[in-house]
């Protein structure tokens, strides 16, 4: 009889949803249905029984064609590779377990690597103002059971985030927001007309690239001063209104997207919807959260800054202290300016998501790609190993993003002899270990774990 | 003074490191034991001799050392790293953190400069000819205290985040800027001889801007209080008074609010 799991987590957007059931066959192999999943997070669960999918590691070949090569000669590759190297890139993570994120970590120290993760193209902006101005936020839980106001600004979550309006922001039913969307204003602001905007009560056709000015005109507006009669597109008279609904909600949300925090200004966008929350606070409730992409993009930011003190950018290449600062250590800023001499993409698609130039100059040395599938990136690596997909064949710790843990579930085994993405890279370095002849450092609750059982004694 | 010459004859592969230019280091050394100094190529550590031919011993102190680099630094970070005294002049472009937490002295580069020139910088003078990138006397990532002191003054043009959370110190671009000048600032003078985009003065609560030329893109914060004439880098001309930035917190000076400066010359 086919089994039916609950309770299982999603390995697609930053709203990791946690109720997905998943039909899985006799033999435990195959998946078979789920439930509840958006199309996306559906097609992800189906696509890890593909046959179209690698289970050797392939090296690139002086001929130009892939060749299936053992685990171990790809394990050798790449550590003696990261050992060669005066600075290596090594970048990715949107998709991955925290462990996996805690794995590559000593990787990075002991290559002297350039450590950062998909937020360095997506919302790395947000980071800085959230450094220069904090991050006053709040959970999911209580968007979903407080929030009255809500805006989107330069997010389209009914694209992005499929099921975020009707498990948090939108529709759902909350403790206190009991008549669900009836209850709600939504504000959008979006140079285009999206399918989240046309969900709106309000939408701000914001002129592309004004965003400061108009979240400036808002707090103006707040303080009790006047403004010109139109401002980054928007007519005086439509501000005023959208200020006067804010001021008038019990509790206001601020979702912001790449369309925040990747126009001119970037940080900066972010950093004045940041001022703004803390402006609207003394009038009602507020609070801000960033539309993270990925399903654990929040996890390398908790895992690397609880290891490290910083959560993306980090050049490890100094050995005595980790120095970050974006724009000198950010990925497409080392790869454009020549800055690095390896790059190894892990579990993100640098091929499809990095400007080409960028994928050029990196492509002039080493690149080594850690991937369960076939992307653009593992098509023109040197070396491509895959691993195990969290979430369905690896179960793993998550961030959601509201920076909630969730424990993901296997559902599914791997295939024979794919290592997960932890496993690998511990054994990547544990060989650079063995190469320079030193003494694997490995944490206490590692070597807890590898200390020998109750029975074993 | 005691004249230190570094000739460039080798380009690093990746980017040099050289905490170690500035008369700090070099005071009191010859120039085979400055020749010894360590510079940072990623992860290894290699000799300053290994890419400069050095001419010269240092004078005794910082303040009698000055070190001419004849050739081009594109690919040289952190020269002038936390100087006090003494004088730097480079013959050509210079990477990052030109100046970078600069205490003292001068600097003097004939060509352009990459971002984070004189980033935290306290005290002293950097003169660019060419043009700056982004970041010029800023703060590092979230410090709330930037720039405090000293002058910086590009030629040329410069890109975005001009003096964000400066306190103190004079910035003066003789061309154009980008976006983002004195964003958050709570002190200083930034003086563009040329045009702005616009976002001038976003989130500032104290200090003063000087614009020359035209602001494309006024920020709603800033209302007009009248006209007025000044004296700017040793001219007087009429401009456009503005205070602002009218979204921001301000602190009150008996019992009336104090606002940030901003004057647009006016046409």
């Amino acid at each position: 009889m086919p089994k039916w799991i609950t309770q299982v987590g999603c390995p697609y957007c930053g709203s990791s949803c946690d109720d997905i059931e998943v039909l899985v066959s006799d033999d435990g192999k195959k998946i078979l249905e789920t439930r509840n999943a958006c199309v996306i997070g559906n097609e992800i669960f189906h696509h890890v029984s593909s046959p179209d999918r690698p289970k050797k590691p392939r090296m690139r070949q002086p001929d130009g064609n892939f060749k299936e090569i053992t685990y171990d000669e790809a394990v050798d590759y790449t550590a003696k590779t990261l050992l060669k190297s005066k600075k290596p890139l090594i970048y990715g993570f949107g998709s991955t377990n925290c462990e996996g994120m805690s794995a590559v970590a000593r990787v990075a120290e002991k290559a002297g690597a350039v450590l950062d993760n998909c937020a360095s193209i997506c919302h790395g902006p947000s980071f800085l103002a959230i450094f220069d101005n904090g991050y006053p936020s709040c959970t999911l839980g209580e968007v979903k059971n407080r929030a009255d106001v809500v805006l989107f600004w330069g997010c389209n979550p009914m694209h992005a985030h499929p099921r975020h309006t009707s498990r948090y922001s939108i529709f759902p039913r909350g403790f206190f927001t009991t008549k669900g969307q009836m209850q709600r204003t939504i504000i959008c602001i979006d140079p285009r007309e999206t399918d989240t905007a046309k969900l709106a009560n309000i939408h701000l056709m914001i002129k592309q690239g004004h965003d400061y000015d108009l979240f400036d005109a808002f707090r103006t507006v707040l303080r009790g001063h006047d403004i010109p009669a139109e401002v980054a597109g928007i007519k005086k008279d439509q501000i005023l209104e959208a200020v006067e609904k804010i001021k008038k909600g019990r509790f206001v949300m601020i979702f912001f997207g790449m369309g925040c925090c990747h126009t001119d200004g970037r940080n900066h966008n972010v950093d004045i919807a940041i001022s703004l929350t803390r402006d609207i606070n003394s009038h009602t409730k507020a609070s801000i959260m960033a539309m993270r992409g990925h399903y654990n993009i929040a996890g390398p930011g908790q895992v690397w800054s609880w290891q490290f003190g910083f959560p993306y950018c980090l050049d490890l290449s100094k050995g005595t202290h980790a120095h970050m600062n974006p724009g000198e250590t950010s990925s497409v800023d080392l790869a454009m300016r020549d800055e690095v001499d390896c790059f190894m993409n892990v579990g993100t698609d640098a091929g499809a998501h990095f400007p080409i130039d960028a994928i050029k100059h990196l492509k002039k040395r080493p690149f080594i790609t850690v991937d369960p599938n076939i992307c653009m990136a593992s098509e023109i690596s040197d070396l491509h190993i895959p691993v195990r997909v969290v979430g369905v064949e690896e179960p793993g710790i998550v961030y959601r993003m509201d920076n909630v843990p969730i424990q993901f579930k296997k559902v599914v085994d791997g295939p024979e002899g794919v290592p997960s993405d932890e496993e690998l890279f511990d054994r990547i370095y544990e060989r650079m270990c063995e190469l320079t002849e030193t003494e694997p450092i490995w944490l206490p609750s590692r070597e807890h774990a590898k200390a020998p059982t109750a029975a074993e004694q | 003074m005691a004249l230190v010459t570094l000739k460039p004859y080798k380009t690093p592969e990746l980017y040099l490191e050289c905490y170690n230019i500035s008369p700090d280091v070099f005071a009191g050394k010859t120039s085979a034991e400055i020749a010894e100094l360590d510079v940072r190529e990623g992860k290894t550590t290699v000799k300053l001799g290994d890419f400069f031919e050095v001419k010269g011993n240092a004078g005794k102190t910082p303040e009698e050392t000055e070190i001419r680099v004849s050739g081009d630094c594109s690919r040289i970070k952190y020269i002038g790293n936390k100087m006090t005294a003494g004088s730097i002049t480079v013959d050509g472009n210079a990477d990052m953190y030109l100046g970078g937490w600069m205490k003292g002295g001068k600097i003097h580069v004939l060509g352009n400069v990459h971002s984070f020139c004189g980033i935290a910088m306290e005290g002293g003078e950097i003169l660019v000819d060419g043009n700056a990138e982004n970041y010029v006397g800023c703060a590092y990532r979230g410090d709330w205290r930037g720039m405090r002191g000293g002058t910086i003054r590009i030629r040329g043009n410069a890109g975005n985040d001009i003096g964000t959370f400066m306190l103190g110190g004079t910035i003066i671009v003789e061309k154009n800027a980008f976006i983002h000048v004195s964003t958050h600032a709570e002190g200083g003078t930034v003086i563009i001889k040329g045009d702005v985009q616009g976002r001038v003065g976003g989130q500032m609560v104290k200090g003063d801007i000087y614009v020359l030329g035209a602001v494309q893109h006024m920020l709603p914060g800033f209302k007009k209080v009248g006209m007025t004439e000044r004296e700017v880098d040793g001219m007087t001309a009429k401009f456009t008074h503005y205070i602002g930035d009218l979204g921001e917190r301000h602190l009150k000076v008996k019992g009336k609010e104090v606002y940030a400066n901003l004057y647009v010359m006016a046409a």
